[in-house]
């Protein structure tokens, strides 16, 4: 330790003891060769900036060439414009909520409500702000419409807090209570509705409203059955209301990218599309009339208007296990089709123009959950559509949760879509083999990735970005703002409502959606291959 | 000799461990501070240990995230800076031990704690954030920044000023 016997005062004085005088010091007191030990990190510091810009170089240089190689460096994606502060203008638009249960709570948030408790909430966990920052879009929550009392009160309450975005120049109007839907549907002082109840009611509720000439917001799916479909397409078309289908997650931007990079050829000719739904919990899997203590949720057949809930399903004794669970059953739901198969399909739809199949075949069962259900807790899907020479491929499990990715495979490279889009080249493909003998795309790794937050395609250059790039966002991000996708649809359809335009899961694209899950449902039920008449259309 | 009474050879290694361990700091600094992407979430997401609710506490909170993010990757380049050109050594070597402690006591190689996140080489409780830890520890108390670095100017001003009065 000796020899290694640090000067706690670390001066110099034993051979400083008159600075001033000594030769060969400079002004402080200090000599040259002093100095220039002192700087002795800054040739340290010079190797570091270098290295800094000669690797930042190999980087942009790499990346240029992926770029180039891609044309990707041409690439323009449409801007948003959220959140540029501009006024929504128009009139205040008038909404009533059908169906006040957890997803109406959530598309209330999304339009600019929220419970007393909920922001109590969100103020302990500091995301209040957040929400608050949401775009004002200039609507009032006017009407709720629920059969069960606890529901609507809770819709009630949500509408009069006036703690919302748009501050206090938000117009506060009187909040009505309608017992049952057709009352709200009658009264002029509602603009537009959102249906939000189990899908047994979806078709009658979307024509009754369309036929009211109030503009439409539904949840999906579209209808469960042809008859439904059809005839809420002709009385939406013949109303000229706004009709939006609930897919809220297409509002995601990197839809549009996916779309955009497709279109450019990336992927090459594309023949299969791989979708899958992965869950393993009875929440999951729908079994949801317990609450997390394990005591049932309320609700009994006085505070629940049952015969109303029934709407036009076969009648049954109240409940309450129907009530919470009829995604379980055939008579309200299609199961994994309707509330899955659904959002995967309009993925695909929205990036490829799906439409209608023109067959589709299914398999499945019951293999799990042994709990007296009508629905498939597993099930494959096979929808073919010869005119493009595609298959789109669903496959939904409820017990097991491994990921399977959402992925479009083409001849030259594969595209996985979940929060950000990954594309691989294929080993095998023509259009990229230059580019992979040469080094430049490794097909072994993405070779583009894109990652909303980011804004910007990257050509995948280093592991830990990539490794940030496959972990999932649960927002979408525009002009560098987190915004929650459902809020960014219920905008678009107001938006329509009030400028015209159509939406982007409009009436039409409502109907190739419709048609395509009732025939998945008809060919799991039926057991065969079911086929679209496009002549004439309609299923055979 | 010298002030520290160091000898050369000891000077040295401990001039090159102070230069390896700024340079190492302040590229992970300048690399966060460069990627736009970069976010300290993935990694307080995984944390286990003693620094779990802390951390899940940080995530949770956007506001928060975006401070610990901020002063992560400034107080990386700032005590990366301070070690390679000798300023405010001591400061930036017990900031940089701190720190690094702080990434370790996050993640720590613990018989039974694991990661979902791919972990370079082999570790059974000391891995190399650790040794990066105590190098910092031992740089602080075995300093040279007065001698090759820019405190020596520093002390000198100081010296001046206190010969002045």
């Amino acid at each position: 330790m000796s020899d290694i016997n640090e000067n706690k005062q670390g001066t110099p004085e034993k051979e400083n003891n008159n600075p001033q005088n000594r030769p060969g010091e400079n002004k402080s007191g200090m000599s040259r060769r002093k100095m220039v030990k002192a700087l002795a990190g800054l040739p340290v510091l010079g190797l570091f900036g270098h290295q800094l810009l000669k690797k930042r170089d190999y980087d942009l240089g790499k990346r240029e060439a992926i770029m180039r190689e891609l044309r990707l460096d041409e690439i323009k994606f449409p801007a948003s414009d959220y959140g540029s502060g501009n006024n929504p203008g128009g009139d205040l638009l008038r909404v009533g909520i059908i169906g006040y249960g957890v997803r109406g709570n959530q598309l209330a948030n999304s339009l600019g409500f929220m419970h007393p408790n909920d922001v109590k909430t969100r103020q302990e966990r500091g995301t209040l702000d957040e929400w608050l920052g949401q775009e004002y879009l200039n609507v009032a929550l006017t009407g709720i419409s629920d059969v069960f009392d606890l529901h609507t009160e809770n819709g009630m309450a949500v509408a009069r807090n006036e703690i919302r975005p748009g501050g206090e120049n938000a117009p506060k109007l009187p909040v009505k209570r309608y017992r049952h839907y057709h009352e709200m549907l009658e009264d002029p002082d509602i603009d537009a509705v959102i249906i939000a109840t189990p899908d047994h009611h979806h078709g009658q509720m979307t024509i009754d409203a369309a036929n009211a000439g109030k503009h439409i917001y539904c949840e999906k799916s579209v209808a469960n059955t042809e008859e439904e479909v059809n005839a809420l397409y002709s009385a939406v078309k013949s109303s000229g209301v706004v009709y939006q289908l609930g897919h809220q997650i297409t509002q995601n931007v990197i839809y549009q990218q996916a779309r955009e990079l497709i279109n450019r050829d990336m992927l090459g000719k594309v023949t299969l599309v791989q979708t899958a739904s992965n869950r393993n919990t009875a929440h999951g899997a729908w079994v949801r009339h317990m609450n997390s203590n394990g005591n049932p949720k309320p609700g009994c057949a006085n505070t629940i208007d049952w015969k109303q809930w029934l709407g036009p399903a076969p009648e049954v004794p109240f409940s309450q296990y129907r009530y919470y669970n009829w995604t379980l059953f055939f008579d309200y739901a299609t199961g994994l089709i309707g509330q899955l198969f659904t959002h995967e399909y309009d993925a695909m739809n929205q990036i490829l123009n799906l439409g209608i199949p023109k067959t589709v075949t299914s398999s499945g069962g019951i293999y799990f959950w042994k709990d007296g259900r009508d629905m498939a807790d597993m099930l494959h899907i096979v929808f073919e559509y010869p005119n493009r020479e595609l298959t789109l491929l669903y496959s939904g499990n409820l017990s097991s949760s491994r990921p399977r990715g959402r992925v479009i495979m083409g001849h030259d490279g594969s595209m996985e879509i979940g929060n950000t889009i990954t594309i691989n080249a294929d080993r095998n493909s023509t259009k990229y083999q230059q580019a992979i003998s040469a080094g430049i795309i490794d097909p072994r790794s993405p070779m583009v990735s894109f990652n909303p937050s980011s804004g910007q395609v990257d050509a995948v250059t280093s592991a830990s970005e990539r490794y940030y790039a496959e972990r999932g966002l649960t927002t979408t991000t525009i002009n560098g703002r987190r915004v929650d996708v459902n809020h960014l649809h219920l905008r678009e359809w107001i938006k329509c409502i009030r400028d015209g335009g159509r939406p982007s899961v409009n009436i039409d694209v409502a109907f190739d959606e419709g048609m395509a899950c009732v025939m998945a449902q008809k060919a799991y039920v039926e057991k065969r291959v079911v086929t679209w008449d496009e002549v004439n259309r309609k299923i055979v | 000799m010298n002030e520290y009474n160091y000898t050369k050879p000891q000077l040295t290694a401990l001039l090159l461990l102070r230069f390896f361990t700024g340079w190492h700091i302040l590229y992970e600094g300048i690399a966060k501070a460069m990627n736009p992407q970069w976010t300290s979430f993935g990694f307080l997401q995984e944390s286990q240990w003693v620094l779990a609710g802390f951390s899940g506490w940080v995530t949770s909170n956007p506001s928060v995230l975006a401070v610990v993010d901020f002063m992560n990757v400034w107080g990386l380049i700032a005590i990366g800076l301070g070690l390679i050109v000798g300023l405010f050594f001591k400061v930036a070597a017990v900031a940089g031990f701190i720190l690094v402690l702080m990434y370790w006591m996050n993640s720590p190689a613990l018989v039974g704690v694991e990661y979902s996140m791919p972990v370079e080489g082999h570790n059974l409780i000391v891995n190399k954030t650790l040794i990066q830890a105590g190098a910092l520890l031992t740089l602080a108390l075995f300093s040279t920044s007065k001698i090759f670095g820019l405190d020596a100017l520093i002390g000198n001003f100081k010296r001046k000023g206190e010969v002045a009065e």
